[in-house]
C-alpha cells in the first residue's frame, strides 16, 4: 500500500537524473558550508531553496508536456511584458535594473525567460515541422532577440548570454542549415575587425578587460587572479574540506556565489574537479538521451535546449573561474548559493522528467 | 494518399535522423568543452602547482597600485603653476592593527598628531575599507621621519611612506585658473564608477576639484601602474612578482602669461573685481584675474575648518570665480555693440546726427530717459556718441532697432551664452528677449525696456569673460574664436608637445566702414574729450576702449549719486573694455572693479598696466601717480539692477 503510494508519488521522477541531481546538490551544500566560513545559517537557507526547487520540479514533472506546449505562448508574452515593466518601473539594485516590485514580493522577470524562451521557440518550430523555411528561422531569431535585448539593457550580461544560448540551441536543433551556421561564423569573423575599429578607445579597453581580466588587476582582474591562485594551489587532491587557505581567508570575492568553484577546486583539487565534470556529464548525457527519445518536435527541442543550457551554465562558470573565459555573472549550477537559479534549473529538469515519463501516453494518445 | 503518408513518414524519419545527428554534434561539443576545462585544470593544478602553492603558502599576494605622477601646469613662458614634490607620510592599515586607539596614542608620543590630523584620519577611515592604508600624518620632517623609522618595529600595520604631493608654488596667483585638487570623495567615486575610470584611481587619493585641475583631469592624471607583490604577515612587501609602471599624466602649458597675470592681480590691490585678457586672433586667454583670490594649497590636504570658514564667509567671496560666474550689467560697455548693430542695419549712418538736450522720450509718453550728463552733449553723431557715451543717442537707436533685431545681432558677440572656455562652471549671463520675459515673469515686453537695453541697462547681464570675449570678437572683426586657457599639452612619455587648436565658433560678416566708425569712436575714448583720457595718455600705441558704470543700488528719480555719501559696498561697479593696438589688435580685455566707481578712473588704469606690459614689456611703476583724479569726465550712466556675484559653494566639505 505504502509502496504503491510511493510508486505513484515518484511515477514521473526519472530516478537516474534524480540521483545525479541530488548528489550534486549535496556536494554543493558541503562546499557552501566551507565557502561561507562554516556558516550554518547560509546552509539552512540554501536547504530551504533546494526544498522549494525540488517541490516545483516534482510538480512540473507531473504535468503533461502538452500543457507546457499550450502555455508556451502566453508565458512568453507575459515574460516580455514583465521585462518591459522592469524597464519602466523596475527596481535598481547594484546598478542594474532587474527586479519588479509587486508590493508583496519582488520578481526577476529575466528568470521566467530562461524557460519561456526555449518553450516559445520549441512551440514555434513545432508549428512548422518537417522542413522549416528560412523565414521561420528569421522569425525565431526575432522572438529570441526581443527578450535578450531587454535583458542586456538592464544590464544583465550573464542571463542574456544564457538565454541567447538556450534559444540558439532550439534553432540549431530545429535544423538551421549548416550553410547558415558556417556562413554566419565567417561573417562575424569578418565583421569583428570593422566593428572593433569603430569603437572608442575606452570601449575597446572595456572589452579587452572583459576578455583578459588580468590586464586590470585592480578592478575586474582581481577576482580572476585570486581564483586562479586558489585553484592552482589545490593541486592534485586538494587541501581538504574546510582547509582551503585562499578560501578561508578573505582573499576570494563572491566565494559562495559566482566564484564557489574556486573554493571547490582548492579544497578538492583536480580529482574533485574531474569528478564534478563527470557528474555534470552524466546529467547532460541523460538529458540528451531524453531529448533523443522524445516523441514530438516540441518536447525534443525543449529537452535538447534545457540540457544544453545547463551545460552552458556549467562551462561558462567554470571557464570564468579558471580564467579561460571572461567574467560574466553566471553561477555554478546546482552548487552556487541562491534560490532563483536553483528553482529555474530544477524546474527545467522537471520538464525533462515530464517529457521522459509521459512519453507512452503521448505515443498512445 | 498512401504515397503522401509514406512521404510524411520519410520526412519524419529524416527529421528524426537529422535531430539525432545534431544532438550528437552538440554532445561532442560538450565533451570538447569539458576536455578543455580538464586541460586547464591540469595546467593550473599540476603543471603550475608549485608556483601557485608558493603564492598561496605565503598566502598574501597583494596588488599594489602605483599612482602616476600628475602632470605639471605651467604658463606660456615655463613659469610653473602646479607641480608635485615628495613628502613623508605616516599611514595606518586598520585591519592590521590590533588596538587602533592605543597605537595612535603611542605614535603621538613620537611625532605630533594634531586634532585636525585625527579628524581627517577618522573621516577617511569611515569612508574606506579596513584593509586600505589611511593617512594619519603628512609632511613629516626629517627628524620625525627618522624617529618613527627607528621605532617602526613597535608598530605593525603602520607605515612610513613617501608620497607625491601637489603644490602650487605661486600660491594665490592665478588660483582661479589652475584651481586645485582635493581628496576623492563619495561623489567623485560615483562619477569615476560611472565613467568606468575607478580602477585607474586605485592608487590615487586626489582628483581635480576646480579650474584646470578639474577640467583637464583625464589629461593630467595619467595611468595607474601596479605591482603584484608578496607580502609578509605584517603587510610588508617581500618580493615583487610582476609590475607595470605607471604612465605619468601629461603636462599642460597655459596660454596665460604669468607675469601679465601678476601685474593684473597686483594692479587690483585690495579691490575686488575681475580682468580677462584675450589674444583676439587665436582666442588664447592671456590673463584671467579674479580678485580677491585664495591659496589653493589649502585644499590639497583637505582644508581645515577655520580656513574654510574664513574663505567661505568672507564678504569678499574669494572662492567665486568672478570672470566666469560673476554677473554684472554691462552698462555703457554695451554701446559699441549696439552701435554696430545700428550701422549694420543701416541706421545712424554718417552724416546722421542728433541734437542732444539731455533726455529722451518715447512717443506719447512724458517719461524722461535721462542722459548721464545733465543738459546733454549737444550735436552728436555715431562716432561722438561712443566717445562721449551719449545715452540719448543710444536710447533712440535701440528703440528704432527694436529688441529682436538688437539682441539677435549682439548674440554674435557672445552675449547671453557661454563662451565655451576650457574650464567648467561658466555661466551664460543674460540677453533678454520678449520670449524670455514672458517665460520668466509672465509679462509682456515694454518699449521702455528696449530703450534702456540700448545703454546696457535693464535685464542684460554679462560675465567678465563674456565682456572680454565680445571685445575680442570686435577686435577680430566679427570672427569668434573659442577662448582657451591651455595652449599646448606635452606628452609626459614622449615629450612631444601638441598645440590645442584654435577653433572658430561663429563668424558674422561686417562692413569694414561700420567697423571703422566704431573703432574711431572707441579710440577717441582714450583721447582728450573721451571718457578715459588718462588711460590713453602717453601710451605709445593706440587704444580702442569703452568705459562703463554699473549701479549697485537704485537712485531715485530726483536724487543725486554722491560717491562719498554711499557705503563702499554700495558704490557703482567700474567697467572697462579695450583692445590694442587699435589697428592691429594683439590684446583685448575687459576689467571690472566692484564698487570701484567710474570705469575710466578705476578700471582703466588696470587695463593700461596690462596692455603696457603685454605690448611694450613695460613694468608698472611701484606707486601709480595720482592721475586718477585728473580724469574729470565721469564715464557713464546708471544702471537699475543691483547685482552681486552669484553664490558658488565648492563641493569640498571641510572636516568638522
Amino acid at each position: 500500500m505504502i509502496s504503491q503510494l510511493l510508486q505513484g508519488l515518484f511515477k514521473h521522477i526519472d530516478s537516474f537524473l534524480m540521483g545525479c541531481l541530488l548528489f550534486t546538490v549535496l556536494v554543493g551544500l558541503f562546499v557552501l558550508y566551507s565557502a561561507s566560513g562554516q556558516n550554518f545559517e547560509r546552509v539552512s537557507a540554501q536547504l530551504v531553496n533546494i526544498a522549494i526547487a525540488l517541490s516545483i520540479m516534482w510538480l512540473v514533472a507531473n504535468v503533461q508536456p502538452q500543457l507546457l506546449e499550450r502555455i508556451a505562448v502566453p508565458v512568453y508574452l507575459l515574460g516580455v511584458l514583465l521585462l518591459l515593466a522592469v524597464e519602466i518601473f523596475g527596481h535598481i539594485s547594484h546598478g542594474a535594473q532587474r527586479w519588479l516590485d509587486l508590493g508583496f514580493t519582488k520578481i526577476q522577470p529575466s528568470e521566467i525567460m530562461r524557460i519561456a524562451v526555449p518553450m516559445m521557440l520549441a512551440w514555434f518550430f513545432s508549428r512548422h515541422e518537417a522542413s522549416p523555411r528560412i523565414i521561420d528561422f528569421v522569425i525565431a531569431a526575432v522572438l529570441l532577440l526581443i527578450p535578450v535585448a531587454l535583458i542586456m539593457k538592464q544590464p544583465d550580461l550573464g542571463t542574456a548570454l544564457l538565454i541567447s544560448a538556450s534559444g540558439f540551441f532550439v534553432i540549431f536543433l530545429a535544423g538551421l542549415s549548416w550553410r547558415f551556421i558556417v556562413g554566419g561564423g565567417i561573417l562575424i569573423g569578418a565583421l569583428t575587425p570593422v566593428f572593433w575599429s569603430m569603437l572608442h578607445d575606452y570601449q575597446r579597453r572595456r572589452i579587452e578587460i572583459l576578455i583578459d581580466p588580468t590586464q586590470d588587476p585592480l578592478g575586474a582582474g582581481y577576482h580572476t587572479i585570486q581564483a586562479t591562485i586558489a585553484l592552482g594551489s589545490g593541486g592534485m587532491t586538494g587541501k581538504g574540506w574546510l582547509n582551503g587557505s585562499q578560501s578561508q581567508l578573505d582573499f576570494l570575492p563572491e566565494r559562495t556565489t559566482d566564484f564557489i568553484f574556486a573554493v571547490f577546486g582548492e579544497e578538492f583539487g583536480m580529482a574533485g574537479n574531474l569528478m564534478l565534470l563527470v557528474l555534470f556529464s552524466l546529467i547532460i548525457g541523460r538529458g540528451l538521451m531524453i531529448a533523443a527519445q522524445a516523441k514530438s518536435t516540441f518536447t525534443r527541442l525543449l529537452a535538447g535546449s534545457i540540457t544544453l543550457t545547463f551545460f552552458t551554465y556549467a562551462f561558462v562558470n567554470i571557464g570564468m573561474v579558471s580564467g579561460i573565459l571572461p567574467v560574466v555573472g553566471v553561477p555554478l549550477p546546482l552548487i552556487s548559493y541562491g534560490g532563483t537559479s536553483m528553482v529555474s534549473l530544477l524546474l527545467g529538469f522537471g520538464i525533462l522528467m515530464s517529457i521522459q515519463t509521459h512519453k507512452k501516453l503521448v505515443a498512445s494518445g | 494518399m498512401l504515397m503522401k503518408s509514406s512521404r510524411e513518414l520519410k520526412n519524419y524519419q529524416n527529421e528524426q535522423h537529422n535531430f539525432k545527428l545534431r544532438l550528437g554534434v552538440l554532445g561532442l561539443l560538450v565533451l570538447i568543452a569539458f576536455g578543455l576545462l580538464a586541460i586547464r585544470f591540469y595546467y593550473l593544478q599540476i603543471q603550475r602547482y608549485d608556483y601557485y602553492q608558493t603564492l598561496a603558502e605565503n598566502n598574501r599576494i597583494s596588488i599594489v597600485p602605483i599612482a602616476p605622477n600628475r602632470g605639471l601646469i605651467s604658463d606660456r613662458n615655463g613659469v610653473v603653476f602646479a607641480h608635485n614634490f615628495f613628502v613623508y607620510t605616516l599611514e595606518i592599515t586598520p585591519s592590521k592593527v590590533e588596538n587602533l586607539a592605543a597605537t595612535i596614542s603611542d605614535i603621538s608620543k613620537l611625532v605630533e598628531v594634531s586634532p585636525t590630523d585625527l579628524k581627517r584620519f577618522n573621516k577617511q577611515k569611515n569612508e574606506s575599507h579596513n584593509f586600505e592604508s589611511i593617512l594619519l600624518r603628512t609632511h613629516l620632517n626629517e627628524v620625525e621621519a627618522a624617529r618613527f623609522a627607528v621605532n617602526r618595529y613597535r608598530f605593525p600595520g603602520v607605515e612610513l611612506k613617501s608620497r607625491l604631493f601637489r603644490h602650487y608654488p605661486l600660491g594665490k596667483q592665478g588660483s582661479h585658473i589652475v584651481g586645485y585638487i582635493g581628496r576623492i570623495n563619495d561623489k567623485d567615486l560615483k562619477n569615476l564608477e560611472e565613467t568606468n575610470l575607478l580602477s585607474n584611481y586605485k592608487g590615487s587619493d586626489h582628483i581635480g576639484k576646480s579650474g584646470i585641475e578639474q577640467s583637464y583631469e583625464t589629461v593630467l592624471h595619467g595611468t595607474t601602474g601596479f605591482q603584484q607583490v608578496e607580502i609578509d604577515a605584517d603587510g610588508r612587501a617581500l618580493r615583487i612578482l610582476s609590475s607595470q609602471a605607471p604612465i605619468p599624466g601629461n603636462n599642460l602649458i597655459l596660454s596665460i602669461d604669468g607675469k601679465l597675470q601678476e601685474i593684473a592681480e597686483t594692479a587690483f590691490g585690495e579691490r575686488r573685481g575681475a580682468l580677462v585678457a584675450i589674444k583676439p586672433s587665436t582666442g588664447e586667454v592671456l590673463a584671467f584675474a579674479s580678485m580677491p583670490t585664495f591659496d589653493p594649497n589649502l585644499f590639497v590636504d583637505g582644508i581645515d575648518f577655520e580656513s574654510w570658514n574664513a574663505l567661505n564667509n568672507s564678504l569678499d567671496k574669494p572662492l567665486i570665480n568672478r570672470p566666469l560666474r560673476g554677473v554684472y550689467p554691462p552698462g555703457s560697455t554695451f554701446k559699441p555693440f549696439v552701435a554696430l548693430a545700428g550701422l549694420e542695419n543701416a541706421k545712424r549712418q554718417p552724416p546722421f546726427s542728433i541734437s542732444d538736450a539731455g533726455y529722451f522720450t518715447l512717443p506719447n509718453s512724458r517719461h524722461r530717459y535721462r542722459d548721464w550728463k545733465p543738459g546733454g552733449h549737444g550735436n552728436v553723431d555715431m562716432r561722438r556718441a561712443i566717445t562721449v557715451s551719449c545715452d540719448t543717442f543710444f536710447y533712440g537707436l535701440a528703440m528704432e532697432l527694436g529688441i529682436e533685431r538688437l539682441t539677435s545681432f549682439v548674440r554674435h558677440f557672445g552675449f547671453g551664452q557661454k563662451s565655451g572656455i576650457d574650464i567648467a562652471h561658466e555661466i551664460g549671463g543674460l540677453l533678454p528677449t520678449p520670449e524670455w520675459k514672458m517665460r520668466r515673469f509672465k509679462q509682456p515686453w515694454y518699449m521702455g525696456e528696449t530703450v534702456i537695453t540700448g545703454i546696457g541697462q535693464g535685464y542684460t547681464l554679462v560675465t567678465p569673460m563674456q565682456l572680454a570675449q565680445a571685445t575680442a570678437i570686435l577686435a577680430n572683426k566679427g570672427v569668434t574664436m573659442r577662448p582657451r586657457l591651455v595652449s599646448a599639452i606635452t606628452d609626459a612619455k614622449t615629450g612631444a608637445t601638441s598645440l590645442t587648436k584654435a577653433v572658430v565658433t561663429d563668424k558674422i560678416s561686417l562692413d569694414e566702414k561700420n567697423l571703422e566708425i566704431v573703432k574711431l569712436g572707441m579710440i577717441d575714448v582714450t583721447l582728450p574729450g573721451g571718457t578715459a583720457v588718462s588711460v590713453g595718455a602717453n601710451a605709445g600705441y593706440s587704444i580702442a576702449a569703452k568705459t562703463g558704470t554699473a549701479q549697485v543700488i537704485g537712485i531715485k528719480q530726483n536724487e543725486k549719486y554722491i560717491e562719498k555719501n554711499i557705503h563702499e559696498r554700495h558704490r557703482d561697479h567700474a567697467l572697462f573694455i579695450a583692445y590694442a593696438p587699435a589697428d592691429d589688435p594683439k590684446i583685448a580685455l575687459a576689467v571690472i572693479v566692484e564698487n570701484g566707481g567710474h570705469g575710466g578712473s578705476a578700471a582703466g588704469p588696470i587695463a593700461r598696466k596690462v596692455m603696457d606690459y603685454y605690448l611694450l614689456g613695460k613694468l608698472p611703476m611701484a606707486e601709480p601717480p595720482a592721475e586718477a583724479q585728473n580724469a574729470a569726465t565721469p564715464s557713464g550712466n546708471t544702471v537699475t539692477a543691483p547685482v552681486e556675484p552669484t553664490e558658488n559653494v565648492p563641493e569640498e566639505e571641510p572636516y568638522d
